[in-house]
């Protein structure tokens, strides 16, 4: 399967739709610069905004796969199993490093 | 347009739903065992939970005309405790000759630990036992790469499971491909915040076909949107995808899957 439609109607189809989500991450950082530190102390910023930052590198390049590298950027590289899953339950959304 | 939605958790869903569904088109659903938003303290709540499963969500779903199958299992985010695992484990095959179960699952893993992958090996060599099909979940976010991996080795290690006959849920762009590759069904399930959009579903499709590939709601008590299924047919047409495409992936291919089990009978 292709997809069918040209890429004309595919701008036309989704661009405000997207151009909107755009909007919101940029929102979304000014928000993030505006708000008052919860921890004065803490010098490096969240590890989830670190790795949204080198996701949006990823949506700069001209080589198909974006979605799936972003995805992989956001992934747990390890292989091992986790000693012990108790007392967790959820996820981050993206690997926070070191242990996992 | 009739459809087959393979996993949504229909216990957490008002009968509105399963109006609506109807309404949609959905003709049958398979609904496999899950997590309840809370661990259950004993096996007997896991025995209670089956019955619902195998008796009462069939009667709410044939007063809408849907076919309601499920699937059992100790779901991994349970799994931790292994004295409380396996004694949800041996309730499991009084319940298999049940017109209604398909086979075992949701199994998996969730953080990708030691005793999940314990429990995991387990259920698929209850599976293996008495030859049922297996529906697996995947890990959420960052964990769903690697207990992907994990996952598929643990059913290769068993030796006795035909890949045909597992179907790996939760599948996205990094996932999809090496699911495929190995033999296995995949199921995009589309959410609202994560795992896929009905719009990031059609592109898997358009980047990596519609063999052994099916798509689900999995909707439940988180968000999630019990008619995603049709708004992805939607979103086919959209894009000017053929009647025949959009009924392949959201009735032909769940029927066949699922027709591999005989009590799976559905017309058309």
């Amino acid at each position: 399967m292709s997809c069918p439609i040209t890429r004309e109607r595919v701008v036309e189809l989704y661009y405000l739709e997207h151009r909107a989500k755009l909007l919101d991450i940029a929102a979304f950082l000014d928000r993030l610069d505006r708000a008052r530190p919860g921890d004065e102390t803490a010098s490096e910023e969240d590890f989830r905004i670190r790795s949204l930052r080198e996701a949006l590198k990823i949506l700069s390049e001209n080589e198909p796969g974006r979605a799936r590298r972003v995805l992989e950027l956001f992934s747990d590289p390890s292989m091992e199993p986790l000693e012990s899953a108790a007392g967790l339950k959820g996820a981050f959304g993206t690997y926070p490093g070191g242990d996992s | 347009m009739k459809y087959i939605d393979p996993h949504i958790h229909m216990v957490s869903r008002t009968i509105d739903d399963y109006q609506r569904m109807a309404q949609a088109g959905c003709v049958a659903l398979t609904e496999p065992a899950f997590w309840a938003g809370f661990d259950r303290r004993s096996s007997e709540g896991f025995y209670d939970y089956f019955r619902q499963l195998t008796v009462v969500e069939p009667g709410r779903a044939a007063g809408y005309g849907i076919q309601h199958y499920c699937w059992l299992c100790i779901n991994p985010k349970e799994a931790e405790d292994l004295s409380l695992a396996r004694e949800v484990i041996s309730l499991i095959p009084l319940f298999l000759e049940r017109p209604n179960v398909l086979g075992i699952g949701e199994i998996g893993l969730n953080k990708n630990s030691k005793n999940e992958l314990t429990i995991l090996e387990e259920q698929i060599a209850l599976a293996s036992e008495y030859n049922e099909l297996i529906l697996v979940h995947t890990p959420h976010l960052e964990d769903k790469l690697k207990g992907t991996k994990l996952i598929m080795d643990a059913i290769k290690r068993n030796g006795n499971i035909d890949p045909g006959r597992v179907l790996i849920d939760h599948v996205e762009e990094h996932t999809v491909e090496i699911v495929l590759d190995q033999g296995f069904w995949a199921g995009m399930t589309l959410y609202p915040d994560t795992k896929c959009t009905p719009q990031r579903a059609v592109d898997i499709l358009e980047m990596y076909g519609n063999e052994r590939l099916w798509m689900n709601s999995a909707g439940d008590w988180g968000p999630s949107d019990p008619l995603s299924v049709p708004k992805a047919c939607n979103e086919m047409a959209r894009r000017g995808h053929t009647q025949a495409e959009i009924e392949k992936v959201s009735f032909k291919n769940p029927k066949t899957f699922l027709s591999q089990c005989s009590k799976f009978k559905v017309d058309g």
